[in-house]
């Protein structure tokens, strides 16, 4: 067979294969990891469940910032428990995403030298205690109206791994409203912290849904592929309109004065978003990109010697069950 | 004894759950890998969870209408009655393992005791988190052999951790005056009565661990008397904070 007969028989093949991988994705069917698939979409996976992965556990930074600082016992042991759901949350991601064949290590060493992206929203500060629950009712109520497709997308380990964030982050949501109530039922200094957190964390949250339509880059590619079900302009619209009548419920004002229902649309109509200022976040001049970089590279480098020491036990005792399993 | 006894005994236990919890959680997302991170975070939702079933319990029997809240943020740097070993600070992975097993194999001996208090409370609290803190010091005990038998460099840190922190195992054996009062009346434990166990588990297990035991005979001491190490003030002042901040508010 001459070679382009050959390159002919071969494209032939993977034709056919991707005729089979499309027909699966449009019968609702998942993919698994040992299912062939195109190398676009292992690449695009790839990047989208790492992100996603070093977003929960960037994730941490911001509320573990007041975990030590938390004003009562009951909620020192809810926001640590919260702040331990999103380590468990990037440990199902980082293994769904292993399936695809990249290693954790990998995964990190792109986060720490900054090739990969996280969360934009996790590079503003945590300033007050009402910033806790500003994060769990706004970021964690975009993070779920972001994920909740993500549950029936098409490649199985990361829809199965989203049905149980999903179910958490959820929990997180009620938490962090349940902080605002709170506070919005105490005194002014404290219903004056919960509007300062809403006025701060307003904006950042709608930029979190991804850019507008017409500048997301991978919206249509994204969609056919049931990792996304609907535009990132959609989804903004779906999140104001369930949190404004939340905020009313509250007391609390959100900071648009553009902000108003529109009878015709059944919509509310909001303001202009300060993209500048998101893409300037993106690019890593946020508030707190280069922190919250260096506490992740922190943490990974003064942790070598340690994970040196776990490998290094197990090659010294690889004929104890026990240590095998517990490393 | 007094309630007042029983109440100043059952601080002293919660405190050393309430400070050595407060130190894990300053470590939440920055530990060495997501696991440990995890099971750190484990450690201090126990101790947590520990410390409001002593303290809710602690506020039924004071006179005054008290809460688990009043308890844990508004007592003076004086009231608190942890051992010096559990307010020690986050040096390295090392010694956070060596002050966790120091402290685990102690806390799992006084709670195999606290079982047996003719106080059903005290009872109930033991049994409960007697298997929290058995999981407790099987991690501390595994990592401590992991970093004795790792590597070179493992191996000397976690040698210096337990030379450092040796000083402070003296005085959890040690008995103030209500500690005293509250064992004679069976409610309380006799820590002095677990004191050989403890030394032989922990050589032990340094020993299986390839370090050495150090040789050290003199010993830090003042926490069960109130009288704490310079970083006690800053875990205060942080954990306090909205508390002093924001008086008399629900959180």
């Amino acid at each position: 067979m001459s070679n382009v007969e050959k390159n002919t028989s071969q494209n032939e093949k993977s034709k056919s294969l991707e005729d089979i991988f499309e027909a699966k994705i449009a019968r609702d069917e998942k993919i698994e990891p040992k299912d062939w698939m195109p190398e676009k979409y292992r690449k695009t996976h790839i990047r989208q469940i790492s992100q996603h992965a070093h977003s929960e556990i960037v994730g941490m930074l911001p509320e573990g910032n007041w975990i030590s600082r938390a004003p009562s016992l009951r909620r020192k042991v809810a926001l640590l428990a919260k702040v331990q759901d999103e380590a468990g949350h990037g440990l199902y991601l980082y293994s769904a995403c292993e399936t695809l064949g990249i290693s954790r290590e990998e995964m990190y060493e792109q986060l720490h030298s900054g090739k990969a992206k996280y969360s934009s929203i996790f590079n503003y500060p945590t300033l007050t205690w009402a910033d806790m629950g500003a994060i769990g009712w706004l970021v964690d109520g975009a993070a779920i109206i972001n994920q909740v497709p993500l549950c029936s997308t098409s490649f199985g380990p990361y829809a199965r791994a989203m049905v149980r964030v999903c179910k958490e982050e959820s929990f997180h949501q009620r938490q962090g409203y349940e902080i605002m109530m709170t506070l919005c039922n105490g005194t002014q200094e404290q219903k004056d912290m919960a509007q300062d957190a809403l006025n701060r964390w307003w904006w950042p949250s709608l930029m979190m849904l991804g850019p507008t339509d017409d500048e997301s880059i991978h919206t249509e590619q994204s969609m056919k592929w049931k990792l996304k079900r609907k535009t990132n302009d959609e989804l903004r619209q779906q999140f104001i309109d369930q949190t404004v009548p939340q905020a009313d419920i509250l007391g609390l004002k959100i900071p648009d004065e553009d902000l108003k229902y529109n009878n015709d649309t059944g919509h509310y109509d909001f303001g202009k978003i300060d993209w500048d200022e998101f893409w300037q976040v993106v690019k890593g001049h946020g508030p707190c990109n280069k922190e919250r970089l260096k506490a992740r590279n922190e943490a990974w480098d003064n942790g070598a010697w340690v994970r040196d020491a776990a490998v290094a036990y197990a090659e010294k005792h690889t004929d104890d069950e026990s240590i095998r399993k517990a490393i | 004894m007094t309630n007042e006894n029983l109440i100043h005994y059952i601080h002293s236990i919660a405190d050393n759950s309430l400070i050595l919890g407060q130190r894990l959680s300053e470590l939440c997302g920055h530990g060495p890998t997501l696991e440990t991170d995890i099971a750190m975070t484990n450690i201090a939702l126990d101790l947590f969870g520990q410390t409001r079933s002593y303290f809710q319990y602690a506020a039924e029997l004071s006179n005054e209408d008290l809460t688990e809240d009043d308890i844990a943020f508004l007592r003076k740097e004086r009231d608190y009655k942890n051992v010096l070993l559990v307010e020690q600070p986050n040096t390295d992975f090392a010694y956070i393992i060596v002050r966790q097993y120091f402290f685990d194999v102690y806390h799992y001996l006084l709670l195999k005791q606290l079982e047996n208090s003719k106080n059903v409370n005290l009872q109930n609290i033991a049994k409960k988190s007697l298997k929290e803190v058995a999981y407790h010091r099987r991690f501390s005990g595994d990592w401590l052999k992991r970093l004795g038998d790792g590597t070179e460099e493992s191996h000397e840190r976690v040698q210096k951790a337990i030379n450092d922190l040796w000083v402070y195992t003296d005085e959890l054996f040690h008995m103030n005056e209500d500690d005293k009062i509250v064992a004679n009346a069976g409610f309380g434990v006799d820590n002095s009565s677990l004191k050989d166990e403890y030394y032989q588990i922990i050589s032990d297990l340094i020993k299986q661990a390839t370090l050495e035991v150090p040789e050290i005979q003199y010993f830090q001491k003042g926490g069960k008397k109130g009288i704490h190490t310079e970083h006690m003030g800053y875990i205060l002042s942080e954990m306090q904070y909205m508390q002093l901040a924001y008086p008399n508010m629900k959180w």
